[in-house]
């Protein structure tokens, strides 16, 4: 009989579709985990409501959970995500792969608190960094400049 | 006066067999999908790169709020997303003459609309989060944390263009569409929001010619290939 903590485990060894440095444990993207019997019940709740990746996220837990023996079935939550959900291990592995963790605390709602706001650069660690573009690749992201190593580098949206 | 305006009663256009409550659902969702569809047509000719990344970013955005909105009114039809957003005919979708303007190339035009739309979403967006239904009120919440940065982006651009006569007279132009957004109840706010006179708006009734061939264009395979999947 698979346990929640396999679960949590397993999820934990999946790497976000567009980032692949962080797992989906690690973006706090699985809300809650519920075994009953021979049937795992997975909460999980995308970044960003027109994320691309929800159903390859969807796909890549069940076919986990499918491999632990349990049927899996996968339900997005009614709560939204926060990016003040990304645990302390992941806003680390997001630096470490160049990219700024987003601000904590609630998505800004002008323009001033955005650039109030002292990011890092991820490659050398100045905060003489700025705002090149509030859009970036994907939804969750913007696209800032590095004044000191000249380099640009994304940053999480704080949502 | 309700906050929720998805309890009013049934508009001109409701149709006898789709429950009001689904259908003003479908309302935002046409409104997002057709407006994400218009902003995707930037991608790859906007005046600069930046401005393709945002534009392109906003349309993947506005298609993902549509596609929740269909799931909530899918949830109710006993259908699925996908129909209800391609499956239907042009004539049948409930969406604002104001998101079916072709305004490329136009950027004047088109940020007009940007900033008018995100300024009247704001609002249509506030009334939905105190819903009864703890569905829509909880979807609303959701997509208002994310519209916050199109609200940063239009109201920075509309600050940027305020007195360039080419932006004024786009926005005298598509005033009347903008209003159309809006239930009737709503629209002071959206007065005081812009500071702009109530004139006779268009209304959320009729569709313009410019619907069609859009329509044409995005159901393209899934008409010629009936449930095709990729």
């Amino acid at each position: 009989m698979v346990t929640a903590e396999q679960v949590w485990e397993a999820l934990a060894e999946i790497p976000d579709p567009e980032i692949p440095a962080v797992s989906l444990v690690d973006l706090g993207v699985v809300r809650d985990v519920a075994v009953e019997g021979g049937k795992v019940r997975v909460e999980f709740t995308p970044t960003f409501l027109g994320c691309p990746a929800v159903e390859v996220m969807r796909a890549q837990m069940a076919e986990r959970i499918n491999e632990l023996g349990a049927e899996a079935e996968i339900e997005i939550a009614a709560e939204g995500w926060s990016s003040d959900r990304i645990t302390p291990e992941g806003r680390r592995k997001l630096a470490e792969s160049g990219f700024a963790p987003p601000a904590p605390g609630a998505a800004p709602t002008t323009l001033l608190q955005i650039q109030e706001v002292i990011s890092r650069c991820p490659y050398c660690g100045s905060t003489d960094t700025r705002l090149e573009n509030l859009f970036g690749p994907t939804p969750c992201r913007s696209i800032r400049y590095c004044a000191s190593c000249r380099q640009p580098f994304e940053q999480f949206k704080t949502l | 006066m309700s906050e929720d305006n998805l309890t009013k009663p049934a508009g001109s256009r409701s149709k006898g067999s789709v429950p009001e409550s689904a259908q003003r659902i479908l309302e935002l969702a046409d409104d997002e999908l057709i407006l994400g569809w218009r902003n995707s047509e930037w991608t790859g000719i906007a005046p600069f790169l930046e401005e393709d990344v945002a534009f392109s970013s906003i349309a993947q955005t506005e298609i993902g709020h549509a596609r929740a909105w269909y799931e909530l009114a899918a949830k109710e039809l006993g259908t699925d997303a996908d129909a209800l957003a391609f499956d239907r005919d042009s004539d049948d979708y409930r969406c604002a003459p104001f998101v079916e303007l072709r305004l490329v190339p136009d950027w004047a035009q088109t940020i007009a609309r940007h900033w008018l739309y995100e300024t009247a979403d704001a609002i249509r967006i506030k009334a939905l989060k105190a819903s009864d239904d703890p569905d829509v009120a909880g979807l609303a919440g959701k997509i208002d944390r994310e519209e916050a940065y199109h609200r940063i982006h239009a109201d920075m651009w509309a600050d940027r263009l305020r007195e360039e006569r080419r932006f004024t007279e786009a926005l005298d132009s598509l005033w009347p569409y903008a209003l159309g957004l809006l239930d009737k109840e709503q629209r002071d706010r959206l007065s005081e929001a812009t500071g702009r006179e109530q004139v006779e708006a268009v209304e959320r009734r009729g569709h313009t010619g410019e619907l069609r061939p859009l329509w044409e264009e995005m159901t393209m395979v899934r008409r010629s290939i009936p449930g095709a999947a990729w």
